[in-house]
């Protein structure tokens, strides 16, 4: 029981990584960006090819993947989505959606439609008894490294001026311009910084959720409810959001395996039904 | 009395919009016309009636009510396995199985609507999603009605009003889907042109001004709903029946964003946006899916990304150029591109 609640927590630990970009999206530009998984995607892929051709540690290739993911993010944000802005909702959302089927059927032909693995270190491998309770270490680093990461956010989120603009930008993006905060650069700085922790989170999580092409479709909803349920004005909301839904979904995959992902999509009414105003309404530029 | 004469002034703009332009004459002929003009191609055919259906569905709450959604394929897929259980257990007669499966989805719009109806747009995109993506899992994990990832198989249909088989050809079937088309297309064209469409687009225009000026705003959007998951579950059933399959493939999220490329391909807000792009969709789909069968996708989203990004405005205002050059020469021309 016990193992299975650490299990939801690494599991937890690496979607508020993966999601963690997508709320400061949300809520800076007001912009639902479908394709963060494929951000994700090309992390996971990133480190995979980094691994099996270059013979690269696991480990080394992950900041390598989290450079690659920003510097993708940080193009494309210049390139495609700034012109996105000041479009209307559903036109960004078909945006999106055109670049996760690009990128969903490019990697598919770069890199086969196989599920693709990593060999992790020795030491990553395997589990240890901690009181009796049978922990996955790779699961325990995970959390230990997520966690690190989270509060690193937490603290350059509320204690560094970079924070504080960015959060008066969310807060209200004119009035901020207007007291000359560059409220552009923070965003094509924060979105590359997303991106690239989407990145990193894509390559942590191969060996818990698995990856191959459909990887931006499939864990698309389960962003989007930790964006929604988490808010986009703290990085503590979408973190608790992302704890739940990972123990959510681990517990309810193992005991109720026949339902499967059923669960996450009736969690996510349930939370629309109880919560159904203002889900989005601090995002409302 | 300037009450009087602006109702005066609305019902003589209502309508002069509901009597038909010869174009659309022209343009009913020619779908009629193409089962002879290409006798060889009737399945695909068939196949862009049905799209233009579903089409015509999305666009009566996305083009006229402004509801946006990203889950249209939940009624698709519930009038698709209403029609097909309807045959396996109950009654094999299409027209039976097409008024159940309308008004199964029906019933699941009515139930759904509330939750749609609430929030903005974001969050209606995500409802919608998470809506479909529930119906999806529910028919997987339902596989002993729904035959999870094989599908319902062994569907077999009576012949159409007890006399036309439906053929390897698909000839019965596009002639069956056409008619459909065309009876709910009048009922949509006659709705969208009365009161009652007027009143859709006074909410999407602006919702507190539509309430304000006394709108039953809720009331509308949810019949507006209820109605575009029928034509939705119409199309499925359609699709069911003349394939004589259901899987798991009409619930698909895919479903759902191809159907918002054919309406931003075809335009929103006039009913035959949803047929053209059905129309240019299929044709292109099919063109790529010609030369690289498996990646399709990938143009598939190009397309998207680049309508989005200006290639629309471009298309559409290059068309109506095209469209105002040739009504010039003549009096009499087709709509379609």
């Amino acid at each position: 029981m016990l193992t299975l609640i650490i299990d939801g927590i690494a599991y937890g630990m690496v979607l508020f990584i993966l999601a963690s970009g997508l709320s400061v999206t949300l809520g800076l530009m007001n912009f639902i960006n479908l394709a963060h998984g494929a951000f994700a995607m090309g992390g996971g892929y990133a480190s995979v090819v980094l691994l099996q051709r270059f013979g690269i540690p696991f480990l080394w290739t992950l900041p390598l993947a989290f450079l690659a993911a920003a510097l993708a993010g940080l193009l494309l944000e210049r390139i495609a989505y700034r012109p996105m802005y000041a479009k209307s909702h559903l036109d960004q959302v078909m945006f999106s959606i055109g670049l996760v089927f690009m990128a969903v059927a490019g990697i598919d032909y770069l890199m086969g439609s196989t599920q693709q693995f990593v060999r992790l270190p020795e030491w990553l491998q395997g589990r240890f008894e901690l009181g009796g309770v049978a922990v996955g270490r790779y699961r325990l680093f995970v959390i230990v490294l997520c966690g690190l990461l989270a509060l690193a956010m937490q603290w350059g989120f509320m204690r560094t001026r970079f924070g504080s603009r960015l959060r008066a930008a969310v807060d209200d993006a004119r009035v901020a311009r207007g007291l000359g905060i560059p409220v552009n650069a923070i965003f094509a700085l924060t979105f590359a910084f997303g991106s690239g922790l989407a990145g990193l989170g894509g390559a942590i999580g191969i060996e818990l959720m698995g990856l191959d092409p459909s990887f931006p479709l499939k864990f698309m909803i389960y962003f989007l409810i930790v964006v929604t349920v988490g808010g986009t004005s703290t990085i503590t909301g979408p973190f608790l959001a992302a704890m739940l839904l990972g123990i959510a979904d681990v517990a309810g995959k193992y005991f109720l395996p026949q339902v499967g992902a059923f669960i996450i999509y009736a969690l996510m009414v349930v939370l629309l039904l109880i919560k159904p105003e203002g889900l989005f309404a601090r995002s409302r530029a | 009395m300037i009450g009087v004469s602006l109702e005066q002034r609305v019902r003589a703009g209502l309508a002069a919009k509901r009597r038909w332009h010869p174009a659309e004459f022209a343009f009913w002929a020619l779908a009629l016309g193409a089962a002879f003009l290409f006798p060889s191609k009737l399945l695909i055919l068939n196949e862009i009636a049905i799209l233009a259906l579903f089409a015509i569905s999305l666009d009566l709450i996305l083009g006229y009510a402004g509801i946006v959604s990203l889950g249209h394929a939940a009624f698709f897929g519930a009038g698709a396995y209403a029609a097909g259980l309807m045959a396996l257990h109950v009654s094999a007669d299409p027209l039976v199985g097409l008024l159940v499966a309308t008004l199964a989805s029906a019933i699941v719009g009515f139930i759904t609507c509330p939750l749609i109806l609430k929030g903005n747009d974001l969050a209606r995109l995500m409802v919608t999603l998470g809506i479909a993506q529930l119906m999806y899992e529910l028919a997987n994990a339902f596989s002993r009605i729904t035959g999870g990832a094989d599908g319902l198989q062994g569907i077999s249909m009576k012949p159409l009003l007890g006399r036309f088989e439906f053929d390897l050809f698909g000839q019965t079937a596009y002639f069956y889907s056409l008619a459909v088309l065309f009876v709910l297309f009048l009922v949509a064209r006659r709705i969208v042109h009365a009161p009652f469409g007027l009143s859709l687009r006074a909410i999407r225009d602006n919702p507190l001004r539509a309430a304000a000026s006394g709108v039953p705003a809720t009331r509308r959007l949810l019949m507006v709903y209820t109605l575009a998951a029928a034509y939705a579950g119409a199309a499925g059933a359609l699709l069911a029946q003349t394939t004589q399959f259901v899987s798991l493939d009409v619930l698909a999220f895919h479903r759902s964003a191809d159907l918002m490329l054919v309406l931003i391909i075809g335009g929103a807000g006039y009913l035959y946006g949803g047929i053209i792009g059905a129309l240019a969709f299929k044709l292109i789909q099919d063109g790529i899916a010609a030369f690289t069968p498996q990646y399709w996708q990938f143009w598939i989203g190009l397309f998207l990304v680049l309508f989005v990004l200006g290639g629309r405005d471009i298309i559409h205002g290059g068309i109506g150029a095209l469209a105002r050059r040739l009504g010039a020469l003549m009096p009499r021309r087709g709509s379609a591109p």
